[in-house]
């Protein structure tokens, strides 16, 4: 049996598609006993799915520096 | 009531991802957005005297940017010299009938309106990921929209695996509070 700070990685992991298969079942039993992981991941999985299904954009750290540069030498 | 006050050294850190989401979704080219979302700054920092503070700050930056998206299109169609909506006929061969009624929009279709949800979800997504502290917010972007390895990010940044994942996690928690209260 994991403990539920194991449980949270490995369900985070899986959010990534980085949780290998054995851990993968580690997590499931350990969610058919534990109700506050078992919503927890149910959570987890819905932001995953939302992130998603958003069209999500964002700058690069660089293309933020070179903003800040040009914003910086304007003032 | 004046209770905003503009900060233009956090400007890029706090509203950049947010202004260029916004953007993008308007003028569809990645190049185009960064270059408003500049314009915009510029634009912020040369007209800040005349900011009232009666909006928020991203509100303000955000009818500025509007404003930027506005002038693009403008600019682009007149330099084709031709600003004009062009509607053509309907090619397909095996439509009948009406052409007014053939140009409608379907009502059925859910496609629009799911554009706009799906827009403003990530509105949604972008503004919470702001309330986060800097670490976190770089690192849950970094992870989970530009899709970087996570050994590469622990390079980057300098930091351990578990480190890492442990920062994931905090922001995943704060981010469903945040979500939940803001979107649901």
């Amino acid at each position: 049996m994991i403990s539920c700070e194991k449980a949270q990685l490995i369900c985070d992991k899986a959010q990534y598609k980085e949780a290998s298969f054995l851990d993968k079942i580690k997590l499931h039993i350990h969610l058919l006993i534990c109700k506050t992981c078992a919503g927890h991941s149910k959570k987890n999985g819905r932001l995953t799915k939302l992130c998603n299904k958003a069209p999500l954009h964002s700058l690069s750290e660089g293309d933020k520096k070179t903003m800040k540069q040009k914003l910086h030498s304007d003032k | 009531m004046a209770s905003h006050q503009l900060n233009p050294n956090i400007w890029v850190d706090q509203y950049a991802d947010y202004l260029f989401n916004y953007a993008v979704t308007r003028v569809s080219d990645s190049e185009i957005a960064k270059d408003l979302v500049q314009e915009t700054f510029f634009a912020g920092l040369k007209s800040a005297k005349n900011y009232k503070g009666e909006a928020a700050e991203r509100t303000w930056l955000i009818a500025i940017l509007k404003r930027k998206v506005i002038d693009h299109y403008r600019k682009i169609n007149s330099k084709k010299g031709k600003a004009e909506v062009r509607m053509n006929y309907s090619s397909h061969s095996d439509s009948e009938g009406d052409w007014l009624e053939e140009q409608v929009a379907d009502p059925f279709s859910s496609t629009n309106t799911n554009f706009l949800e799906n827009e403003e979800l990530g509105l949604a997504i972008q503004n919470c990921i702001s309330k986060l502290p800097k670490k976190q917010s770089q690192v849950f972007v970094m992870k989970t929209i530009q899709g970087i390895d996570t050994e590469d990010i622990c390079n980057e940044l300098g930091i351990n695996p578990s480190n890492l994942w442990v920062m994931i996690h905090r922001a995943r928690t704060a981010l469903m509070d945040c979500l939940n209260k803001n979107w649901y």
